[in-house]
């Protein structure tokens, strides 16, 4: 069961250099990397495909120079692609007129940036109302709504302080109340944990999930960090040199990595962290009646616990409580210990 | 033509030609000795061939003075009307500091209001010192302006307070539009940075009469040609901090949807804010150095005051109206600076005067003031009693030591001219036009490409085809000698200083205070002592551009990695070997950039040491003023600018150089 594609993201180019499109063209339709440079043409996205459902956490991996944040720009036409189409609701965005473009923005898409972007002048409640001050809407309503986002992050109390007089994980968290404020659809967030120091940053991805179990937004999340893409996407895209070279749940990513490229990122990676409990279960109920229960959408890490505790076979049960199948511990030593390897 | 585009090719080919150089000297001096006799025209340009540019310019202000029009209107008219649209701003600044409000004209006129008294600007001054930085700020501007008062200069200062607070918010609004302009619209930036140049490097003296015939003699016109003069950094300032505002910031704004409107006022203008305060303070420093000549076209106040004592010779009085100007500059300098750099305090709740206390200050202060006037006359008018002078003092002083040491000046400054100012200067007259113009177009062709030498050569050729060049050598000989002993002194100071954290605090302070100070105040304690003449005006042409001298030394070696340094000193460098090994050759480009600031420097102030019987452009530029000749006048100026712009690209081009070559540049 998959729900409906919120964005669409079809054969986007980007490529910087003169009268890029039409020389784009006169290639034909898939030029390699060198016949690009060949062209004196510099790609930063190539060919890029994605479709991002309602209510999932989409997560774009690449490291510098990948061309990940040229595509979340495209995505949101901040950036004009060269060639593509990217559907918002089934809505081309390249397309769409300015003004209907200011409309979309306004109140259909909110962005999160990797330095917090907050305007220095303005205190957290005129930061955080900003995109609601910017359509016009009265003071009363867009304090009333700001204060309401700065509660959710967390910062009641800092509503008067400015900017620099915060750490940087609370200026993230008024970016991020920022970009709620006007209720999108479509949450982009572009490194947004990339700039915190390791503790803040795993203390906001808690948060982020936190929040996102409640708000279940549409959501498209850059990172360079695999351990931050495998913990808190539904989906990955993983890119290099501006072409995508897999898109995938990160359980699929970590047991069939596409390319030895993306295996490099799963080496490090903790199978039992990426790989659910549904994938490795066994058919059938648990031979001892009173074995412990574990989800199956959960991972096989959280299962661990209870054969620390001795158990050496665990009860799986579905999204409803209903038994689904048995997880054995050879199973988890067989994935821990290799086994899954290409 | 910016350093960026030396491209790596240009390099390579550079360094596979290195005897270009050497032939290229030998070439010129080779000209020098033995052209005199097989090419006289090279020597002196040929009288037939002139450009009349003189007369060209001459008929084309007449022209547009008389003629011009589109339609029924005049250009003339135009220009008369923006002389009356900023009279309005500037009657009610003058009405309000100075004169009071009146009904009528003459000595029938009744005073409906008097100005605001005395004691309540100099509170008002200490109110927004308090507001923009603390205590301290208040209590300095407090005292710069009882200074004022204390010595007499109050009336005077108010009138120059008045033209100030008028030329001050439409030079930083009109900076602040063309900026944002330029900032869109990539062709009016390309558009706009010639004209900046020349309104920069443009002796304001030549465009005076211009001003004068266009806009007619009185304030006025003086606050136009203060606009001309302080309003280019503005622009620049607006449209370099525009771009440099993060790009995350720029996303921020088009993602939440702004209009191009609320783009530029909303997101992109506060973001810039303290690099465009900057601009700010740079207007009002710009328009405080322009008060004396502004005077010349009737801005009267403390301009004036100095201009007149200077004039029947009467130091004491020239200089107390000098520091009346200094003490103004002091304040206001430190308050805008300060106000650059205010950090915003969190909003407070509450009724309207403690949600803004500033304010409600501010009107209690002027209300409590003309009561105290009603009744108190020492309130309404600086008593006259309590007025100080020193000017006989002075006066005294200067005396004493011509009587006591006229010799002794009188020797040095024989000395010197004959051992150094006049050979030189009888060099550089003697060189030859066209081997200049040909070398100076071949060292911007080898540093900067062939656009820059093209540009060089064109520049040199103009002003030996309308007939400047012997005065541009004598300007360059004035120029080259007072910029050598301003680095010569310059150079080693900063070396000194730059790493004595304390001492560079200390001759920051000195030389912060030495900028802010109108360069017509560096000529009067000279002239005192060694009469008029070259000399004099290469002691205060040196004492003006010294500073720049010693800041980019100091920027330039604080500036130099301090990894650098100690990879240095584990290598057991002594250190001398680590000031010249590493810190001069890594400070290098700054050090040139510091060079170019103090040239530039050192031409303004030529053009007012006109006043002390150079003979220079300068004077040239000063005769047209008193002739009244546009044309000549501005012939003369942009000779001036020309020479400026030319030293200026290829010092340029030279530190992007080294800068390259030390591998400093992050492309």
């Amino acid at each position: 069961m998959t729900a409906p594609a919120t964005l669409i993201c079809r054969n986007v180019w980007k490529l910087f250099g003169a009268d890029a499109e039409r020389r784009l063209a006169a290639l034909g339709p898939a030029p390699s990397l060198e016949a690009l440079q060949g062209a004196g043409l510099i790609p930063a996205v190539r060919d890029a495909n994605i479709e991002v459902r309602a209510g999932e956490i989409f997560v774009i991996m690449g490291l510098s120079g990948s061309g990940k944040s040229t595509l979340v720009r495209c995505l949101s036409r901040l950036i004009e692609p060269t060639a593509g189409e990217i559907l918002f609701n089934g809505r081309n965005l390249l397309t769409a007129s300015e003004a209907e473009m200011i409309d979309i923005r306004r109140h259909k898409m909110g962005m999160v940036f990797q330095h917090f972007a907050l305007l220095p002048h303005q205190t957290v409640l005129e930061n955080v109302a900003f995109p609601l001050a910017v359509q016009g809407v009265d003071r009363a309503r867009r304090e009333a709504r700001a204060r309401e986002m700065i509660a959710l992050v967390g910062l009641t109390g800092r509503e008067s302080a400015l900017p620099r007089h915060l750490s940087g994980g609370q200026q993230q968290r008024v970016g991020i109340a920022r970009s709620l404020a006007v209720e999108p659809e479509l949450w982009y967030l572009d490194e947004p944990f990339s700039a915190l120091d390791p503790l803040i940053r795993r203390e906001l991805q808690g948060e982020f999930m936190r929040l996102q179990s409640v708000l279940k937004k549409s959501i498209v999340f850059i990172t360079h960090d695999f351990d931050e893409a495998i913990r808190l996407a539904d989906r990955i895209a993983i890119m290099k040199d501006g072409a995508i070279v897999q898109c995938g749940t990160p359980e699929e990513i970590v047991m069939n990595p596409a390319t030895d490229y993306v295996r490099e990122f799963t080496r490090a990676v903790p199978k039992a962290k990426a790989v659910r409990v549904r994938t490795v279960m066994q058919p059938g109920p648990p031979s001892d009646a009173n074995a412990p229960t574990v989800a199956a959408t959960a991972t096989v890490a959280d299962a661990s616990p209870a054969f620390l505790a001795g158990a050496s076979e665990v009860a799986v049960v579905d999204a409803d409580g209903a038994p689904a199948g048995r997880l054995r511990r050879e199973d988890v030593v067989q994935l821990l210990l290799g086994g899954g390897e290409g | 033509m910016s350093a960026a585009d030396i491209s790596p090719e240009d390099t390579g080919r550079r360094s596979g030609a290195r005897w270009l150089w050497p032939l290229a000297l030998a070439l010129f001096v080779l000209l020098c000795l033995a052209g005199a006799a097989a090419l006289p025209w090279a020597f002196d340009y040929p009288k037939g061939l002139r450009i009349p540019a003189q007369r060209w310019i001459g008929s084309f202000v007449k022209w547009l003075t008389n003629e011009a029009a589109i339609g029924p209107v005049r250009f003339s008219d135009v220009t008369r009307f923006i002389a009356a649209v900023i009279d309005v701003p500037y009657r009610a600044a003058l009405s309000l500091l100075s004169t009071g409000f009146l009904r009528g004209e003459g000595s029938q006129a009744i005073q409906l209001l008097p100005p605001i008294p005395w004691p309540a600007v100099i509170l008002l001054f200490g109110l927004v010192g308090y507001w923009v930085r603390g205590r301290a700020t208040a209590l300095l501007a407090m005292g710069c302006f009882l200074f004022i008062a204390i010595f007499g200069q109050w009336q005077s200062a108010m009138v120059t307070l008045a033209s100030i607070l008028v030329a001050v918010p439409i030079g930083v609004i009109g900076g602040l539009l063309i900026g944002i302009a330029a900032f869109r619209h990539p062709w009016l930036d390309r558009a706009m940075k010639p004209v900046l140049d020349l309104m920069q490097t443009m002796p304001v003296f030549a465009y005076l009469v211009p001003i004068l015939i266009l806009f007619g003699f009185g304030p006025t016109a003086a606050v136009v040609a203060t606009l001309i003069y302080a309003m280019p950094p503005m622009t620049r300032l607006t449209t370099l901090s525009l771009r440099r505002v993060p790009s995350e910031i720029d996303d921020l704004g088009r993602m939440v949807g702004c209009t191009r409107r609320q783009m530029t006022w909303r997101v992109l203008v506060p973001a810039a804010q303290d690099a465009l305060m900057v601009g700010v303070n740079q207007v009002i420093m710009l328009s405080l150095n322009m008060v004396i000549i502004a005077s010349m076209i009737g801005a009267g106040g403390l301009g004036f005051d100095v201009l007149a004592a200077l004039r029947r010779l009467d130091f004491g009085a020239g200089l107390e109206a000098g520091f009346a100007i200094v003490a103004m500059a002091v304040a206001l300098d430190r308050l805008s600076q300060a106000a650059a750099v205010r950090q915003r305090a969190a909003p407070v709740a509450g009724p309207w005067h403690r949600r803004h206390p500033c304010i409600a200050a501010a009107a209690l202060i002027i209300v409590a003031g003309y009561v105290a006037g009603q009744f108190l006359p020492a309130v309404r008018q600086y008593p006259e009693a309590w007025e100080l002078s020193t000017s006989a003092f002075w006066a005294a002083a200067v005396q004493w030591l011509n009587v006591n040491f006229f010799d002794y000046f009188e020797a040095i400054k024989n000395a010197i001219l004959l051992n150094l100012l006049v050979p030189f200067k009888r060099l550089m007259v003697g060189l030859p036009w066209a081997g200049v113009t040909a070398f100076l177009a071949f060292a911007g062709w080898r540093m900067g490409g062939w656009r820059l030498g093209l540009l060089t050569g064109a520049l040199a050729f103009l002003i030996a085809a309308t007939g400047q060049w012997e005065k541009a050598m004598i300007t360059l000989y004035l120029c080259g000698i007072s910029t050598a002993i301003a680095m010569a002194i310059g150079v080693p100071v900063g070396i000194a200083v730059a790493t004595r954290d304390r001492l560079w605090r200390a001759v920051q302070l000195i030389i912060d205070t030495l900028q802010t100070l109108p360069s017509f105040v560096y000529l009067m304690p000279v002239v005192m002592l060694f009469r008029v003449g070259d000399f004099t005006a290469m002691i205060a042409v040196v004492a003006y551009a010294i500073v720049p001298a010693i800041r980019y030394t100091v920027l330039g070696l604080r500036g130099v990695d301090p990894r650098l340094i100690e990879a240095g000193r584990a290598m057991g460098c002594t250190p001398l070997q680590i000031l010249f090994r590493v810190r001069l050759r890594l400070a290098a480009p700054e050090i040139l950039l510091g060079l170019n600031q103090t040239i530039m420097f050192a031409l303004s102030m030529l053009v007012i040491t006109a006043l002390v019987g150079t003979r220079d452009l300068g004077q040239e530029v000063y005769i047209a003023l008193t002739k009244a000749d546009p044309g000549r006048g501005l012939v003369a100026g942009l000779a001036v600018a020309f020479i400026a712009i030319i030293t200026d690209r290829l010092i340029n081009a030279a530190a992007a150089r080294t800068r390259e070559r030390l591998g400093l540049t992050t492309h």
